[in-house]
């Protein structure tokens, strides 16, 4: 779902220094509304950024917005559209899950039977359902995450900022986490900023990838760019393999041999056209398309130079 | 719940009413209240403060039932006094009830969360510290207006008795205010629930014991003016001064208490600095210990 075309996040040279720590440095950044993987190593700035965020920490120098409402002057308003899920333990163990959400939802704005049914239907959403009613103390980590989640999401928000949700969970757990955060981008419609140290787990799942290091931007870029329009396309058809790669030669496409007969070929995906002027020339030619694969590039290779 | 069958009806948006941090605020004083008595708590939780609240209650029934059989004009006690005289189970309800309504948030991280909500820092200060202020005056006006109803029962003096009454609330609300900044402030900086508990029984019962060291020094050296101001230290001694002085009413401890406006004056000062101080020392323990 879109909501509106302007960025969800952008921050224009924010800067935040604690002390003589330089947490953020001259941070210029906008993030697209949808699933963004917001990447950096621990103590990288991530967490900095959420609170500039939120409207809880003013930045040193810079300005943030969110939603198009300013970090600095609008923290009210921002909080009450946005949601947050810490990366640190924060649930109370005496409590069930139900109980607790339903009050965070109090806390958000909503009114209390309002509360009680958004309560129950969010935990019911990210996967917790008869252990809803026991208290949070006796919850595996994947559990706990679950609610932390939940409540981040009660008050329907348009925006959730994820602080490293995937901490501590197992493998299987993780994917678990992932593909639920995948969901609140798909199906609820709600924009997601995640952070992980893991580069690797948020290319599963997001449309953008923002990288910083040192409090430092490496690269802003969206997944469907780095992934589709850059890279090979492996391409076989049935005959005449020399006189397609010609053609697509004459029409300024890259084009390498892969096997001897010349029927397989590799061609370079300078943008999407080059696609289109393949199928052309099988067409035109008359022969058969056995395959046009896309070899997608890694976002892992791309950023090897940056996570060195 | 049996026969319900869930359905999947996909994530739903909610397009309706947002209230504002009035509403925020007044629903975490009235969570603080409810907590402080145990409601919505686990059964264990609501044994101390119901007894305590027990404890409070009954004597105004046996002195209620002792006038009504031996017949009089007045109250073996007055309003006022009763506060003091039952000083423990109130200091101890304040004990239970304040690291309850701020420690568990500390100790369990779950800060973040609350300061990630349309609320300001001072506002889940303000919503925890009325909420608690409102119960311990709750469990000190109970057995005041059961005392009341004891003494109208036994057919006093109706005048007498509903000035003295407000008297007494009036002292309870003194008493809560300054009870409940004062427990509040130190549950705040002991995270754990018990040390919070022991540390503000502790606090209460030192000081309470300082003071009337002091004023027996003090008295022992014929220095009755110093014996009265000792008083000010001790939180029920202070309340009791203020109102008995602004009422006009019997004092409980008769001979320490103060007497010359400037004494008065000094007491209403410790009043105004203690409350003050602690509520300045919550709000900067909120603004630096957020965990946010």
């Amino acid at each position: 779902m879109l909501r509106g075309m302007e960025p969800a996040i952008a921050a224009r040279h924010v800067t935040k220094t604690f002390g003589r720590v330089t947490a953020l440095s001259d941070l210029t950044v906008e993030m697209p509304s949808g699933v963004v993987g917001f990447v950096g190593a621990n103590g990288a700035g991530k967490s900095t950024l959420i609170k500039i965020l939120l409207g809880l920490l003013p930045p040193t120098s810079g300005d943030a917005t969110i939603l198009g409402l300013d970090a600095r002057t609008q923290g009210p308003a921002i909080r009450r559209v946005v949601g947050y899920m810490p990366e640190s333990d924060c649930l109370p163990p005496d409590i069930s899950a139900t109980e607790f959400v339903v009050h965070l939802a109090r806390m958000s704005g909503l009114p209390g039977s309002v509360a009680r049914e958004r309560a129950a239907d969010t935990l019911r959403h990210v996967g917790l359902y008869e252990e809803r009613y026991r208290p949070i103390g006796g919850y595996s980590t994947g559990m706990k995450q679950r609610v932390k989640l939940a409540q981040a999401l009660v008050h329907d928000p348009q925006l959730v900022l994820l602080d490293e949700p995937t901490n501590g969970l197992d493998p299987t757990g993780r994917d678990d986490m992932l593909d639920l955060i995948r969901r609140v981008g798909t199906d609820f419609g709600i924009s997601v900023l995640v952070t992980s140290h893991l580069l690797g787990e948020l290319e599963r799942i997001a449309d953008h990838i923002v990288v910083i290091e040192g409090g430092v931007l490496q690269r802003s870029t969206s997944t469907a760019d780095a992934t589709s329009l850059s890279g090979v396309a492996l391409v076989e058809v049935t005959d005449r393999g020399p006189e397609v790669m010609a053609r697509l030669r004459a029409g300024g496409a890259q084009v390498e041999t892969a096997d001897e007969a010349g029927h397989l070929f590799a061609v370079t995906l300078t943008d999407e056209a080059v696609l289109d002027a393949v199928q052309a020339a099988a067409a035109d030619l008359g022969v058969g398309l056995v395959r046009m694969q896309r070899r997608r590039h890694h976002l892992t290779e791309m950023f090897q130079e940056v996570a060195r | 719940m049996s026969g319900d069958v869930i359905h999947d009806i996909g994530f739903r948006h909610y397009a309706g009413e947002r209230l504002g941090r009035g509403w925020v605020v007044r629903s975490l004083l009235i969570d603080t209240l409810r907590g402080a008595f145990g409601l919505g708590r686990p059964a264990r939780s609501k044994v101390m403060p119901w007894i305590l609240v027990a404890i409070l209650a009954l004597p105004p029934v046996v002195i209620a039932l002792t006038v009504l059989l031996t017949g009089g004009d007045e109250l073996p006690v007055s309003y006022t006094q009763y506060l003091t005289q039952l000083q423990l189970p109130i200091g101890l309800f304040v004990a239970g009830a304040a690291p309850y309504a701020v420690s568990r948030d500390l100790r369990y991280g779950v800060m973040p969360l609350y300061l990630s909500r349309p609320m300001l820092r001072t506002d889940y200060v303000a919503a925890r510290y009325g909420g608690l202020a409102i119960a311990v005056f709750l469990v000190m006006a109970l057995p005041q207006t059961l005392l009341l109803v004891g003494a109208l029962l036994a057919n006093l003096p109706v005048g007498d008795q509903l000035a003295g009454w407000a008297g007494g609330l009036l002292a309870s609300l003194l008493l809560a205010v300054l009870l409940a900044a004062l427990g509040l402030a130190v549950a705040a900086f002991t995270p754990r629930r018990g040390l919070g508990v022991a540390a503000i029984i502790t606090i209460l019962l030192v000081v309470s014991g300082i003071s009337f060291a002091l004023s027996g020094i003090a008295e022992s050296r014929d220095r009755s003016e110093l014996a009265d101001l000792a008083g000010a230290l001790d939180p029920f001694r202070l309340v009791d001064g203020l109102t008995a002085k602004i009422l006009g009413v019997d004092p409980a401890i008769g001979e320490l208490t103060p007497t010359t406006g400037g004494q008065v004056a000094i007491f209403a000062l410790v009043y105004a600095v203690v409350v003050g101080a602690c509520g300045l020392a919550l709000v900067r323990r909120y603004r630096k210990a957020s965990g946010l």
